[in-house]
This record gives C-alpha cells, sequence and structure tokens, in this order.
C-alpha cells in the first residue's frame, strides 16, 4: 500500500467533480490505476486515449508508480 | 527566457524576443477563436493547462524546431481563460535566416502545440450547452 496523489484535468476534472486527491493505491501500475478511477468516475476515454504523467513529465504506461508520486492522466488535448 | 507562455490576457503583438541581425525572415502564425467547429455554432471558448507539464513540453517544441530549422530564435504564447469570437488564442514567431526555413519552423511548432502541449478547450456553442473538444472522439 502506498500514498499517491492525482490531479484532474479537463473532462476528467469534471467527471471526478475534484482537481486532486490522494489515494491510498495497492498497485504500482498506472494502466490498472487508470482503469480502476474510470470505472468508479465514468470517465469517458479509454486508457488507449490517454498519455499518463508522473512528477510533471509523460511516462510509459509501464513507468512504476512510487510512494509520494503526482499522477495526471492527460486527456487528448485541444490547445491552439 | 521562456520561450513558451501561458498568458491570462491578451497575447503580446511583438515578438518576446530580440531579432538577431543574422535573420533575413521572420514568419508569425496567429491561431484565433473561430464562430464554428464541426458543423456547430460557436459562441466562445475557455482554455485550461496542466502548466507544469505544457510550459516544459512547450519548451521542448520550440528547442526541436530551433534545431531542425536552423532558427535564430522562436517563441510561442498561449492563452488560458475565457475568450471571445475572434481573439488570438495562440502566437508562434519563428525567425531564420530565410524564408523557407522560418515558415517550416513556425508550421512545426503550431502543428507540434496541437498535438502534444496539455491544453484544453471548452466550447460553448449557440444551440447547446458546452463540450470540451477533442476529448470525446480522438
Amino acid at each position: 500500500m502506498m500514498r499517491i496523489q492525482i490531479q484532474y484535468f479537463a473532462v476528467l476534472a469534471e467527471r471526478r467533480g475534484l482537481t486532486e486527491e490522494w489515494l491510498t493505491v495497492e498497485t504500482h501500475d498506472l494502466g490498472a490505476l487508470y482503469n480502476t478511477l474510470a470505472m468508479q468516475h465514468g470517465f469517458p476515454l479509454p486508457h488507449t486515449s490517454i498519455r499518463p504523467a508522473v512528477n510533471d513529465a509523460f511516462r510509459a504506461w509501464d513507468y512504476p508508480l512510487q510512494e509520494g508520486d503526482r499522477v495526471v492522466f492527460v486527456p487528448p488535448v485541444s490547445g491552439g | 527566457m521562456a520561450t513558451f507562455r501561458l498568458l491570462n490576457d491578451s497575447l503580446p503583438v511583438d515578438p518576446p524576443f530580440e531579432i538577431s541581425t543574422a535573420a533575413g525572415a521572420v514568419v508569425s502564425f496567429d491561431g484565433r477563436v473561430r464562430d464554428h467547429n464541426e458543423g456547430r455554432c460557436v459562441r466562445g471558448l475557455a482554455y485550461t493547462a496542466y502548466p507544469a507539464l505544457a510550459l516544459s513540453e512547450g519548451e521542448e517544441i520550440i528547442a526541436e524546431a530551433i534545431a531542425k530549422f536552423e532558427l535564430t530564435t522562436a517563441a510561442c504564447c498561449h492563452r488560458l481563460g475565457d475568450l471571445a469570437l475572434g481573439d488570438v488564442a495562440v502566437r508562434v514567431w519563428a525567425a531564420a535566416a530565410h524564408r523557407g526555413e522560418a515558415f517550416a519552423g513556425c508550421r512545426y511548432i503550431i502543428d507540434a502545440v496541437k498535438a502534444r502541449v496539455p491544453i484544453w478547450k471548452k466550447e460553448t456553442y449557440v444551440d447547446g450547452p458546452s463540450e470540451w473538444v477533442a476529448c470525446t472522439h480522438s
């Protein structure tokens, strides 16, 4: 078990009703974490359209989560 | 000096850098708020960003463009918050010795910013509730 921080942006923040929270999780796997949150909160996006970021850098889905990490699941961007 | 910026107010008209006398060409691009998108009439929009990652990704794109197209300098400013129709949402500048590199560098920067920088647009429509653009169909 470890504590991680999650920040939500755009459509995910809207669905979650929060911009950030601390969670106690059992998994070190970003994909498993996203799928759990997506089911809990009804996120409208499959993990294949998300880019994960940890501690303010984009990461591969196999990046192992560590205690205290700050995680963002980045939805498809639409700037410009 | 930061070459990629997120601003809550109007974007600067002039490039936020000194143009070298080695630059024979400066190309700039304005992305503006359009009154329609995918067949719907747009009333306005709002941008939000993941600032830390948007700034680092934006800086990386500028550095890539400078290296790839031998630009003397380049920069990009992007708006956040509520924008009205016709407002400038994003402005890019690319300076190079010759116009070919300046045009290509400017094009590279705007394309990469739209594809990679974590900024999101929520459009408000004349005929219905607002929606996050691209978040549900990409």
